[in-house]
């Protein structure tokens, strides 16, 4: 099942620049206990623009790979690239995006979101302007005075989602950010990401634990197994970049897609 | 957009409480009334046993008697309760410095938190009252002792609310300040420092209360001024009444100090979740 580094699927889009590129990573944790390794083997090439989703059962090391992309963690074998520099350290380039949505509880919504401003010292006016821009963009309007506490889970994570999109980062890292919310405002946050995805040219790496999620926003599917966590699978979904969410889900492209991935996380949970 | 908004809006935020000055002036009522009946109830047995002749006026003094006294040694108290306040005050304001600069250490330097904790433990367990001697030989009969003792009091429930506070913080938040390019003193000042701000809050209301005790212990050692002192001397001439009056005026001053602190709390933290309209709430 386990494609070899150099399988076409691996590779990002020729007619693209590569965005992130991870190169033979490992990664492996040393505890008092035990050591774990979380990740063995993982190449994936990521191209400018383009969404990749990932997928896999709970342990395979999904967080940590945003992590490797992002800086805020080390591998211990292997190197990744973004946007063409070695990753050595936490990098701010990016915008990431939590499943909680870790916004400070003594700040606004429009406060939270200007975090991202003040910490990287953007001129406030710019900031103001760009911060309304999402704020409409996400329909957070009529909330920005409000604080965490009195936003629904959704509209906290919207928050969050304005704050990692502030400085129009090239890369989005987004680790299972929906996974708190219900089903019906999970359903608007994947039209609205969708949307904002398209609006902004964003590259995205989503990690996921919805499978119809993952082939509904993505280009391609990242299948991954635990224990060493590792790439089963890269699946380049087959539909249209125009995607209605009622239309995309009786699509055929859309059944076969979410019904290989279910064989594949199936297999690696009866594997267990 | 528009429309969005507001299809969203009913689940979007929740209703947000704001009391009006009756109501809330009620709700401080409504949840005054039972300490005011039981300190009222304690008042009353206080005086039933006196005024029954159940136990001896050297013994116990009478409310009447005890307030009659602070009416007619208004100057009196109240220049020693200045000095007493002063005393609190200067060691638990030098208690907040030190006890936070220690916590931030403590806590950016696993080294330093290993090294100062087993000390920090000693000068806690170490009883002020037997060390306070030692002070006033080394310091002097001025008030230099005293705030020593109140700062010694204040400082551990202070560290450790604040280190408590600074630990406390989403590690994830920690990791989003790094990807947004903060240096260290960026990321303390915007998020640690306000996060543990709760923390330290509770712990500063226990460290007043101390800070007066630690104050009163200083002078129970040797000074000459001060609510200490006040009572040592009433406690030497057998004035029962003028002795109960400093124990109902150093609680006074206890109380209004905590309430000082409470009333900060009130205005640096309006965010917190203890002022939640419909969060569970305790009075200390
Ligand atoms: N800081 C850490 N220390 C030790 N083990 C860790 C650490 N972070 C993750 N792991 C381990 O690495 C594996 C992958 O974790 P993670 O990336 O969080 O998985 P996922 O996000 O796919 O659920 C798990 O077995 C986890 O226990
Ligand atoms: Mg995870």
């Amino acid at each position: 099942m386990r494609m070899p580094a150099s399988s076409p699927a691996t590779e990002a889009p020729a007619h693209m620049d590569t965005s992130v590129e991870i190169e033979d990573v490992a990664v492996r944790f040393r505890t008092r206990r035990k050591d774990v390794t979380a990740l063995h083997d993982v190449s994936l090439s990521v191209a400018a623009g383009e969404f990749v989703a990932i997928v896999g059962p709970s342990g395979c090391g999904k967080s940590t790979l945003l992590k490797l992309v992002s800086g805020l963690m080390k591998p211990s074998k292997g190197q990744v690239t973004l946007l063409g520099e070695k990753v050595d350290g936490p990098r701010r380039d990016i915008g990431y995006v939590f499943q909680r949505a870790a916004l400070l509880e003594w700040r606004s919504a429009r406060k939270n979101i200007l975090l991202q401003a003040e910490m990287r010292g953007m001129p406030s006016a710019v900031a103001r302007e760009r911060a309304d821009e999402l704020i409409a963009m996400t329909g957070l309007t009529g909330f920005e005075d409000a604080y965490p506490h009195e936003l629904s889970g959704g509209m906290q994570q919207r928050v969050a989602l304005c704050r990692a999109l502030l400085h129009r980062p090239p890369v989005l890292l987004m680790d299972e950010p929906f996974g708190a919310l219900d089903a019906l405002t999970r359903e608007h946050m994947n039209i609205e990401l969708r949307r904002i995805w398209r609006e902004t040219g964003t590259t995205i790496l989503l990690v996921t634990h919805s499978i119809p999620e993952a082939v509904y926003l993505a280009d391609r599917v990242v299948v991954m197994s635990a224990r060493p966590g590792t790439i089963d699978e890269l699946i380049a979904v087959d539909l249209p970049l125009e995607r209605d969410y009622g239309k995309t889900m009786s699509e055929p492209g859309f059944a076969r897609a979410t019904g290989r991935i279910r064989d594949l996380l199936g297999a690696a949970t009866s594997a267990d | 957009m528009a429309v969005q908004s507001a299809r969203e809006a009913p689940v979007g935020v929740a209703e947000r409480a704001r009391p009006g000055v009756a109501e809330q002036a009620l709700r401080v009522l409504g949840r005054a009334w039972r300490p005011a009946a039981l300190l009222a109830l304690l008042f009353a047995g206080w005086w039933v046993i006196t005024a029954t002749g159940l136990v001896q006026p050297y013994l116990v003094a009478s409310p009447g008697d005890t307030f009659a006294v602070i009416g007619d040694k208004f100057d009196y108290f109240w220049q020693n309760t200045l000095v007493t306040l002063w005393e609190t005050l200067a060691g638990f304001v030098l208690a907040i410095v030190v006890g936070v600069l220690a916590a931030v250490m403590m806590v950016y330097s696993p080294t330093i938190e290993r090294t100062l904790y087993p000390l920090l433990l000693f000068a806690q367990v170490i009883p002020k009252i037997a060390v306070a001697p030692l002070f006033v030989v080394w310091l002097g009969f001025g008030i230099e002792p005293k705030i020593l003792v109140a700062l010694l009091m204040a400082f551990f429930p202070v560290v450790i609310s604040m280190v408590t506070g600074l630990k406390s913080i989403d590690p994830e938040m920690l990791q989003l300040s790094a990807t947004m390019g903060a240096g260290p003193l960026k990321t303390f000042y915007k998020i640690r420092m306000p996060a543990s701000l709760p923390h330290l809050f509770s712990g500063l209301k226990i460290g007043v209360t101390l800070a007066v005790t630690g104050a009163v212990v200083g002078e129970f050692v040797g000074a000459n001024e001060g609510l200490g002192y006040v009572i040592q001397q009433a406690n030497g001439n057998f004035d029962t009444p003028v002795l109960f009056a400093g124990l109902v005026v150093i609680s006074l001053l206890g109380i209004v100090l905590f309430a000082l602190v409470e009333l900060l709390e009130y205005f640096v933290l309006p965010w917190h979740a203890s002022r939640r309209v419909d969060a569970a709430t305790t009075s200390m």
